[in-house]
């Protein structure tokens, strides 16, 4: 709007520089982040978020180091055969493949977004989703192929120490319904683009497409760490 | 550049005016009447476990005349005391309620940025209440590990709620981290982004500083809660053993094995010592605008409050290990935890002399709020003293788990918080009725309470450096403890009925004032932040009227010299400021 700002300083000595000028700045009335209020709040959710993904994964280096058994091997367990060739880490390695896919696809949807092209923007949103959907199809796929063919369970299995299955399945779990979650996220967003409510609405603003994919980016960025520390070590 | 125009966001707060009864008291999205809806139910709950609390002080003060409950009940009502006063009434008043009602107020927004989610923030609350609640009606009752639920007893057959109870606690605690973190996203966002024109950050109340940065912390700590909920919970119902080692229980061995319980306590800590602050930050930062006003002087070194509040809150994730200096830690981990305890201090005491120097030949009015701001700041000190204590590992080791821990964390988060819960009531209920409560009655509640609170606690140093145990059913005969020990039991117990009793003439207070205290007006303690300053009493839904109000000043500015009012509203223009003489030179405002 047009309205002048009011002169809101007491008008005592000029403004000041050096550090607390710079906490002048950063508090100045109104807004510290020129961003709108759902991506900001979607920022302190992400970080209260990483507390909770950093307290599993350190709980499980914790539980890997006190355990009194050994620990299975990664690579064997999660190895796939092809015609009587175990492939080490196979499926993972597609799994991580298609989550980052999606963040390509995503980062271009919120590409097409600011230049309001609907169309694209719903179709690769939609991509995004569908890939996440197959993330997670993949990971029932594993999780069913390690309790029904390895026997291994949230108490204990065949092959070691018992916190291998209760850590695998907690934190892939945990990771996994953030997966669906965003998978629900994402159609729910795309349909919104598609049917113009965003234009009704939000007079035509599409951030809502870039706040959804700061959560999907979030979400592959913690696979990776999970991929790192759990299949890899 | 200071101070830079943006675009006008006004249009991202769409006002929903509610129309009907149920739109407007219950699912309403006004974030004051969340806050009542908050305070409210945390009342109520905060007083079953003030019951709980009768019922072990009457088995502990009369063993053998008035012992009505079993040893297991004991456990039982430890925990659930503990437990509810710490989370589901302090945290959720504090944050829940004051939070709810003063932000948006005091920054010169028209609720919060998205009342949705807050009203949400709401009824999962009373949820996790109400599953918290139901564990006292299944067969095994609820979860008697005390507050802390150490693993590995929590879940081991043989304590109380082993089965039922401990399931239904961990389900309840992690519905109200849901519920905290949907009202604290909406806290944090709403101070950082939807303030009013003029309304720097370095301008805002001592209130909203305190309760912006303990959301943060609850934000940031509450996290480590709800993963040990989880992995405690997949512990108790799928036999995992996250926590549990392998071991004997009743003659059996148990199914776990490999566990760590001290992963427990380290993921409890790391949330359980920011909860501490959690509730402390909210409580300095009322203090702090409560001070000022009934002493009619600027806060004493608003900038350093403000970091003071940022250097605490964050000194705060570093310490949680001062409470596992006898579980078995490598002493230089001790070694570390306790530097940082003892440093965490500094900032702390100076809060507490910028209130002394605050009150320091001030204009001061003995009104009931401050009454209770003075009852405060000894009692903060008090079990701050004590705090240092037991922050030292070697004076630790011999009093750590007993009774002079129960009365060190009773005065400094127990009393200390309370004492400022009541003064902010006496201070707000005005703008939340239009009625004052009746002072007589207040000043009965303070002094009983102050005086009643210390009759129960001090003497609990004193019994823990006689070395009685803490969370004990019955101290039975054992030759260290002298029989005077249980005549002052007996007085400590007395002393906690007659508290309990005097909250009656406050409750009576609250309801009776509502409708015959005396009409308020719009700002009966010439308050100069903008809450006192809405254009109704009550504020209406919107609070402000067709126009959000402009901030030209510090919430400070009292007895300013020069100026005919000994304080200027914020949303006052330098230029309208009426003067009585020449030496008015517009007030604290910027160079604080
Ligand atoms: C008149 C008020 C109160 C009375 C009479 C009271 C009494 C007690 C008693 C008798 C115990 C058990 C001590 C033991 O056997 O070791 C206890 C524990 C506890 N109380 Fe209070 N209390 C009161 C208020 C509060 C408040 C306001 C808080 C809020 C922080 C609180 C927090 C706790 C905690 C955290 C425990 C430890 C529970 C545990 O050991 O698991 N109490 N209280
Ligand atoms: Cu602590």
């Amino acid at each position: 709007m047009t309205e002048e700002t009011p002169a809101i300083s007491t008008g005592i000595g000029a403004d000041p520089s050096g550090l607390k000028g710079v906490v002048t700045d950063w508090s100045h009335d109104r807004q510290a982040f020129q961003v709108p209020w759902g991506k900001a709040m979607m920022w302190i959710f992400l970080l209260s978020d990483t507390f909770i993904f950093s307290c599993f994964l350190l709980s499980y280096m914790n539980v890997r180091m006190t355990t009194t058994v050994a620990w299975p091997n990664p690579s064997e367990v999660f190895a796939l055969s092809f015609g009587g060739q175990p492939i080490p880490l196979i499926l993972i390695a597609i799994m991580t493949f298609v989550l980052i896919t999606s963040s390509g696809t995503m980062a271009l949807a919120v590409n097409y977004g600011y230049r309001k092209d609907k169309k694209k923007t719903v179709l690769l949103m939609l991509a995004t989703a569908a890939l996440g959907a197959t993330f997670v199809g993949m990971q029932a796929f594993e999780w069913t192929k390690l309790i029904v063919d390895e026997g291994v369970r949230p108490w204990g299995n065949p092959m070691g120490a018992a916190q291998f299955g209760s850590s695998f399945f907690m934190i892939t779990g945990f990771h996994g319904l953030h997966v669906t979650a965003g998978v629900i996220y994402l159609i729910v967003t795309a349909t919104r683009v598609g049917t113009g409510y965003y234009d009704r609405h939000r007079g035509g603003n599409y951030e809502m497409v870039e706040i959804t994919g700061l959560y999907w980016h979030f979400v592959d960025l913690v696979w990776v760490f999970i991929f790192a520390f759990f299949y890899l070590w | 550049m200071a101070y830079v125009a943006i675009a006008d966001r006004d249009h991202e707060q769409p006002m929903h005016e509610p129309r009907s009864f149920v739109t407007k008291y219950i699912w309403s999205q006004d974030h004051k009447v969340i806050a009542i809806q908050y305070s409210l139910t945390a009342i109520a709950i905060g007083l079953v476990a003030l019951v709980l609390s009768l019922a072990m002080r009457l088995q502990l003060g009369f063993p053998d005349t008035l012992s009505f409950i079993t040893p297991d009940q004991y456990y039982q009502a430890i925990t659930l005391h503990g437990m509810i006063m710490v989370i589901y009434l302090l945290t959720a008043i504090l944050l829940g309620g004051f939070g709810n009602y003063l932000i948006p107020l005091m920054i010169g927004a028209r609720d919060m940025v998205f009342p949705y989610m807050n009203m949400l923030s709401y009824w999962v609350y009373l949820l996790s209440v109400l599953v918290l609640c139901s564990s006292f009606f299944i067969t095994g009752g609820p979860t008697g590990a005390g507050w802390t639920l150490y693993p590995p007893q929590v879940i081991l057959p043989g304590t109380p709620g082993s089965d039922g109870g401990i399931v239904l606690m961990l389900l309840s605690l992690v519905l109200f981290i849901v519920a905290f973190t949907m009202g604290g996203l909406n806290y944090v966002t709403t101070v950082l982004q939807a303030r009013c024109r003029g309304m720097t950050m370095m301008r805002m109340p001592l209130s909203v500083w305190g309760i912006f940065v303990a959301t943060i912390l609850g934000l940031l700590a509450f996290p480590a809660l709800l993963v040990a909920c989880i992995m405690l919970l997949l512990d108790s119902v799928l036999g995992t053993s996250f926590f549990m080692p392998a071991l004997l229980s009743m003659g059996e061995v148990s199914e776990h094995t490999g566990g760590s319980p001290i992963l427990f306590q380290h993921l409890f800590w790391f949330f359980g010592h920011p909860e501490v602050y959690i509730v402390a930050l909210p409580a300095f930062g009322i203090i702090s605008d409560l001070v000022s006003v009934h002493a009619r002087k600027n806060i004493f070194g608003y900038r350093m409050m403000v970091w003071a509040i940022l250097i605490i809150g964050g000194i705060s994730f570093i310490v949680w290990a001062h409470h596992m200096y006898v579980s078995g830690m490598n002493p230089y981990f001790s070694f570390f935890f306790a530097t940082t305890t003892l440093i965490i201090a500094i900032p702390t005491a100076l809060k507490v002399y910028n209130w002394v120097l605050t009150l320091w030949r001030g204009d001061i009015h003995m009104t009931v709020p401050m009454l209770f701001v003075i009852g405060f700041i000894f009692t903060f000190i008090n079990g701050g003293i004590t705090g240092l204590f037991l922050g030292n590992v070697v004076v630790d080791m011999p009093l750590s788990d007993t009774y002079f821990v129960v009365g060190h964390f009773h005065m400094v988060m127990g009393v200390s918080p309370i004492l400022v819960i009541f003064g902010a009531i006496y201070h707000w209920y005005p703008k939340i009725t239009g009625r004052m409560l009746n002072d007589r009655l207040g000043r009965i509640h303070f002094w009983a309470t102050l005086f009643g609170t210390y009759a129960i606690y001090l003497p609990m140093h004193y019994l823990g450096i006689l070395g009685l145990p803490r969370r004990y059913y019955t101290m039975g005969d054992t030759s260290f403890i002298p029989d005077s020990a249980q005549v002052m039991n007996a007085g400590i117990s007395v002393a906690a009925l007659f508290v309990s009793l005097v909250q009656l003439i406050f409750l009576f207070n609250l309801f009776w004032s509502r409708t015959h205290g005396k009409p308020s007006g719009s700002n009966p303690w010439k308050a100069t932040t903008l809450e006192w300053q809405t254009p109704q009493t009550p504020p209406k839904h919107g609070n402000w009227g067709p126009d959000l109000p402009l901030v030209y000043r510090w919430a400070y500015d009292y007895s300013v010299p020069g100026a005919a009012q000994d304080y200027i509203p914020q949303t006052m223009a330098p230029e309208d400021v009426p003067t009585s003489d020449a030496s008015y030179h517009g007030g604290e405002g910027e160079h604080s």
